[in-house]
């Protein structure tokens, strides 16, 4: 009982948000909307029995990602009223096509659910006795290792071409070059010479 | 214990906020960013509710994966839109047409 209402808070709250996440007129409000959105997926997510997957929602989510887009958003001074254009003309169409695509789903799953699916075998069975986090870190170290590795790779990748797409040299700064640095010798950095007496050394 | 037609219904509600919102903010791409981030989350809630419905593992374990894709594409697509705001001043992308494609 109590989890059917948690649930169906969570839905409707999630729901809401998203709905005021693609139609607020100020982005700021948008990422915020959003983090509603992702904290009350979370909340759907720990009803489920995945409270790994929940608390990853809320930490690399809400942590990183919203944080990422709220940055970006305040950073770049955009003129966001000339963006709504368009906003009413495309408004129809929009509608329409997202009616027609959730009435086929909502008639799949209705078909789906008078046949039901049986697996006729499982991978990792979920026991009941072991904690959410400890099966899931079994299953990730060796079964999936190799793709939890290619994960990484793929987070890696993504720092680097951010960071090399908006790194820019600027001009009129003196930065340290540590290379050359290192490799200056003492025959290119001084020079002996013998004036004669009384007269200086032009340098 | 929740039914899981009640989780898909709920999913492919959000799906299609997500789909609606791209097509709503055609100009505005940080709102189709987040339009893109919802859709990988009905995505996600998709992958754990079956996960929990026919008491597998493995959905909840490529669940994480979809989310990592989802982070990375996020900064990567931040990053092109900062360079673009930095070359153009504007982030209208309904016309970009700088290469020509």
């Amino acid at each position: 009982m109590i989890q059917a209402i948690a649930f169906y808070i969570f839905a409707v709250v999630m729901i809401a948000s998203a709905a005021l996440t693609i139609s607020s007129r100020n982005p700021v409000h948008s990422v915020l909307w959003l983090i509603l959105a992702f904290f009350n997926a979370a909340g759907l997510m720990v009803l489920a029995g995945a409270e790994f997957i929940a608390m990853l929602l809320v930490i690399v989510y809400v942590g990183a990602v919203a944080v990422l887009f709220l940055f970006v958003v305040m950073m770049l001074d955009i003129d966001f009223s000339e963006l709504r254009a368009g906003f009413v003309r495309y408004l129809p169409l929009g509608l329409a096509l997202a009616v027609a695509l959730l009435a086929e789903v909502i008639i799949g799953v209705g078909a789906w659910s008078v046949g039901g699916v049986n697996l006729s075998k499982r991978i990792a069975p979920i026991a009941e006795q072991t904690p959410n986090i400890q099966a899931i870190g079994d299953l990730l170290y060796t079964r999936y290792l190799f793709v939890f590795e290619a994960a990484g790779l793929v987070l890696l990748v993504a720092m680097i071409g951010a960071i090399v797409l908006t790194h820019r040299k600027r001009a009129g700064v003196r930065p340290q070059i540590i290379s050359r640095q290192v490799a200056r010798r003492p025959q290119d950095a001084t020079r002996n010479v013998k004036p004669a007496v009384g007269q200086g050394v032009e340098l | 214990m929740i039914g899981l037609t009640h989780y898909i219904v709920v999913a492919a509600i959000l799906f299609v906020m997500g789909v609606l919102g791209i097509f709503l903010n055609r100009k505005n791409i940080i709102v189709i960013l987040m339009a893109i981030e919802l859709i990988l989350l009905a995505v996600n809630l998709n992958l754990v509710a079956f996960s929990a419905a026919l008491h597998d593992l493995v959905g909840q374990v490529f669940a994480m994966f979809v989310l990592t894709v989802a982070a990375g594409e996020a900064a990567i697509g931040l990053a092109i839109l900062v360079i673009y705001f930095r070359g153009r001043g504007t982030i209208a992308v309904d016309d970009v047409n700088r290469m020509k494609g």
